[in-house]
């Protein structure tokens, strides 16, 4: 579905991503982790086309989208769902009009019909719709505001892949397990390919078929739940060791229960 | 050589740059004529630009106008030449003044609204989440203003040059103390194609350089809200500057053409 192959990138002379590769096939979830910086997002954005890489391929169903077309990108961006790290609402658009981007769009439907599907989405995102629908995103609270950026996301006609920067952060508990659900259960009914950056290691050990992390810019580790609690790369190691109590209690969980 | 090395470097940004701004320009030409065409954004920023720009437009035009001709009027008195107030002033109106003030006018208030808009949706990632949702910021946000720049700073130059000459026929009649009828048909005579036809020329290519300009100084704008500021300055510096070196040249070169019609 998804590959990285040998992929270089820098901003400028600044070198960002080294070598990178790593692929998610389809209706698979695979989460990025890694420290501050070490270029997370970088491959995210990369996925989708926003920036090139100086070497490598990326390959969305076997076609390399460092070398396509801008119209032929967007065709594919059409399939591909991204939930940015900041949110990125359109901020001169009320909530139910952001939620409703990709149908507004890319569709014919009747504004009513659009906005009945945006307040579902709020709902399924846990918002109270009739508070917020009208309001402008600078009228919710940062965590409100990433989850109307994970509604957008979602809503629109057939995602293929969901790419998802931090969607727990920042959130409280309750919303941050029901992002986690809604993330699994689209990934699962609608066998969506799903690529998750997130520094929650409960969320990533909830959501992941697959473990990549990064640090540098590098890939020092790609593998299943195991092998990462087995890791002896100390870099690994070292990223995990803050989390450690809570990675055993809750791989326990998952192993146990 | 400390001097020629920052020269050096100035003399490269500024090449890439024109370069840069080149080839974006082109992008939003050829934008222009290809769908998806987003209607009711270009009725917004029509009606955000048109109407929106009227009132300073009129106030322009109006002193602007009326300073011009209480200037000409005391020094044609001193020629005993009063009655070729209108024809003066026609000319200078729609030839220069009229086209130059309102675009003028147009890059201060609006290649800087335009530019800090783009460059905030440009920090604040909104672009980026545009082209994810797979549309073409180009044709979505500038091609929108393109078109209602097009449209709407030669209309708005026509206002300008009807409210100028309106404001320099007051000067003449209470001032200058020559009738309205000497004062129009003095206009009037200089309402020939020539003139016209540079006065309707020039606004269409200051659409053009305001819409290329704005639009690209946002589009590029990096660093922030820092950024952003820094980029809407450069915006009504870069276009205000290039529509005055313009507008010689236009002026020199229609001299040289259609010089007969004038
Ligand atoms: N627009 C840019 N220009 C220059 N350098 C950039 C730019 N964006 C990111 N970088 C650099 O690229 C590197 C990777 O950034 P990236 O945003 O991918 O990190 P990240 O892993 O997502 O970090 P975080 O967990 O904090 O979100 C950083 O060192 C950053 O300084
Ligand atoms: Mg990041």
């Amino acid at each position: 579905m998804i590959e990285l192959k040998n992929v270089h990138f820098s901003y400028g002379e600044k070198p960002v991503l080294q070598n990178i590769t790593f692929s998610v096939s389809s209706s698979e979830s695979v989460v990025i982790m890694g420290p501050s910086g070490s270029g997370k997002s970088t491959i995210l954005r990369l996925i989708l086309g926003l920036e090139c890489p100086q070497h490598g391929e990326i390959l969305f169903d076997d076609e390399n989208i460092a070398t396509m077309k801008e119209k032929h990108k967007r065709e594919i961006r059409k399939a591909i769902g991204m939930v940015f790290q900041d949110g990125a609402l359109f901020d001169s658009l009320s909530v139910w009009e952001n939620v409703g981007y990709y149908l507004l769009e890319h569709t014919r439907l009747s504004d009513e019909e659009i906005g009945r599907k945006a307040v579902e989405m709020l709902g399924f995102v846990g918002l109270n719709a009739d508070e917020i629908i009208d309001k402008l995103p600078e009228h919710l609270s940062g965590g409100m505001q990433r989850r109307v950026a994970i509604g957008r996301a979602l809503l629109s006609t057939n995602p293929r892949v969901m790419l998802y920067d931090e969607p727990t952060t920042g959130l409280d508990p309750q919303s941050a397990e029901n992002v986690c659900n809604l993330i699994r259960k689209l990934q699962s009914e609608k066998s969506i390919s799903t690529i998750v950056v997130t520094h929650q290691i409960a969320d990533a050990i909830g959501l992941a078929d697959r473990f990549v992390v990064i640090y540098a810019g590098e890939l020092v580790f790609d593998g299943n739940l195991e092998q990462l609690r087995d890791s002896d790369d100390q870099r690994v190691r070292d990223f995990l060791a803050p989390f450690k109590s809570s990675f055993g209690e809750v791989a326990e969980k998952k192993f146990v229960g | 050589m400390p001097l020629l090395r920052v020269f050096n470097r100035w003399l490269k940004n500024f090449a890439s740059e024109t370069q840069e701004l080149f080839f974006f320009s082109l992008k939003m030409i050829l934008a222009l004529f290809r769908r998806p065409f987003y209607i009711p954004e270009t009725m917004e920023q029509l009606y955000i630009l048109g109407f929106g720009s009227l009132y300073l437009v009129v106030l322009t035009g109006i002193f602007a106008g009326q300073g011009f001709a209480l200037a000409f009027s005391t020094e044609l008195a001193d020629f005993g030449a009063k009655n070729y107030l209108g024809r003066i002033i026609a000319i200078s109106i729609i030839r220069e003044l009229g086209p130059v003030l309102t675009a003028l006018m147009i890059a201060a208030r609006v290649a800087s609204g335009i530019t800090a808009e783009i460059g905030a949706m440009k920090t604040s990632n909104q672009i980026d989440a545009m082209i994810a949702f797979g549309i073409d910021p180009i044709r979505k946000v500038a091609v929108p203003r393109f078109i209602a720049l097009i449209l709407m700073v030669p209309a708005l130059t026509i206002i300008c040059d009807f409210i100028s000459l309106l404001g320099a026929w007051i000067i003449a009649i209470f001032i200058s103390h020559i009738t309205s009828t000497v004062y129009w048909s003095a206009v009037f005579e200089r309402l020939v194609f020539g003139n016209l036809f540079v006065g309707i020329l020039k606004p269409i290519v200051f659409s053009f350089i305001i819409a290329f300009v704005a639009c690209y100084k946002g589009f590029s704008s990096e660093g922030g809200t820092k950024g952003v500021g820094r980029a809407t300055t450069e915006s009504v510096v870069l276009s205000s500057i290039t529509i005055l070196v313009v507008n010689f040249f236009i002026t020199k070169v229609v001299f040289s053409l259609i010089k007969g019609y004038l």
